[in-house]
């Protein structure tokens, strides 16, 4: 996820990262990971009781938040994440608008 | 079935190959490779199995949705001679040839025929994962793997906003946090190789031009890579 500064909203971390912000702590399907009952949202900390890297190029002013880490596999939970991404034509398109349906997630690319 | 393409240039990279297969399912396009941050996809093809509750069944794996041996592109005739990346590693004395490196590992004329049992028989199917196992055969993911997803991310941005030197520190960090992941590399490698040679082939080339290894800004390149990998460790055997 790419910021331009470290001041991010709960929301925001939701949307960039899968990971909802609840009373109980940072949660993704049935794991949830407690963050202490802090007062307000607090990026920095919640990165690293997630271990997610922060990454910081200060000459190009940019932010790079990196997955979770926390349980040493790329999935936490079997609980599909949210995806998406838009069409050729820019249209969005939800992976949770499939559900109901088998899914075969197919990755390509063009080299 | 949904495709993404894990292509950072642009739609229109991707456009030629997706209007030519016309499909009828969503087709979409992830720039900042997503699916890797996401559900641990490190090479492509990859295919995840979603049931209708929306659980994985199967974590990202090798795969092709269609019985299939290696298809290599023909591109030999428009291809210039490839020289190797001046600090990529050197050459096994018995290195397979790429077909062969291709070939091994995950079984491509039975894939396509392991979905169709568990369309038809559901968790019945012997493919089908518990939650747990999904969880455990899912990459692994370390903090370095974490950094690494986070230099990839600058480094896409960097690349498409035209901060080509600032881009190219962040992929040559990235691939040195995580070197077995193939999306990352290629990436590099195939917008370097596309600037240089273009055309129908530029992004397949991914090494220095035979003559030019001084100004390839990478640590190795795909056929060197490639070349040094056991029998079945580019795209593992899962099922």
């Amino acid at each position: 996820m790419i910021l331009d500064s470290l001041d991010l909203t709960a929301q925001q971390f939701t949307a960039g990262t899968g990971w909802e912000i609840k009373p109980e702590g940072a949660c993704k399907g049935e794991v949830c990971v407690p963050l202490g009952r802090p007062r307000d949202f607090d990026l920095v900390a919640t990165a690293e009781r997630l271990r997610m890297a922060l990454v910081h190029d200060e000459a190009e002013g940019l932010w790079a938040l990196g997955p979770e880490s926390l349980g040493d596999r790329s999935l936490v939970t079997a609980a599909a994440p949210e995806l998406v991404l838009d069409d050729l034509e820019g249209r969005e398109f939800r992976l949770s608008s499939l559900r109901g349906q088998k899914v075969l997630l197919v990755s390509w690319a063009p080299y | 079935m949904v495709t993404v393409s894990l292509e950072m240039s642009g739609a229109e990279a991707s456009r030629p190959y997706i209007e030519a297969a016309a499909p009828e399912h969503p087709s979409l396009l992830d720039p900042s490779h997503r699916m890797d941050a996401l559900f641990g996809v490190v090479n492509i093809p990859n295919v995840v199995w979603i049931d209708e509750q929306g659980m994985v069944v199967r974590p990202a794996e090798p795969g092709w949705p269609e019985s299939q041996g290696v298809r290599l592109r023909a591109l030999s005739e428009a291809m210039p001679k490839v020289g190797r990346a001046p600090g990529a590693p050197p050459p096994p004395t018995a290195a397979a040839d790429l077909r062969t490196q291709l070939a091994s590992g995950q079984d491509r004329s039975t894939y396509a025929d392991a979905v169709r049992d568990w369309v038809t028989k559901g968790a019945a199917s012997e493919h089908a994962l518990s939650a747990d196992e999904v969880v455990a055969r899912s990459q692994p993911r370390s903090m370095a793997t974490s950094q690494a997803a986070a230099h990839f991310e600058l480094a896409q941005q960097l690349w498409r906003t035209g901060r080509r030197d600032a881009a190219l520190g962040h992929f040559r960090e990235c691939h040195r946090l995580q070197p077995d992941n193939w999306t990352y590399k290629r990436q590099a490698w195939s917008a370097v190789s596309e600037e240089r040679v273009g055309g129908d082939v530029g992004r397949f080339v991914q090494g220095p031009v035979e003559g030019e290894e001084d100004a390839w800004p990478f640590a190795s390149d795909f056929r060197s890579d490639v070349a040094v990998l056991a029998p079945g460790e580019y795209y593992p055997k899962t099922l």
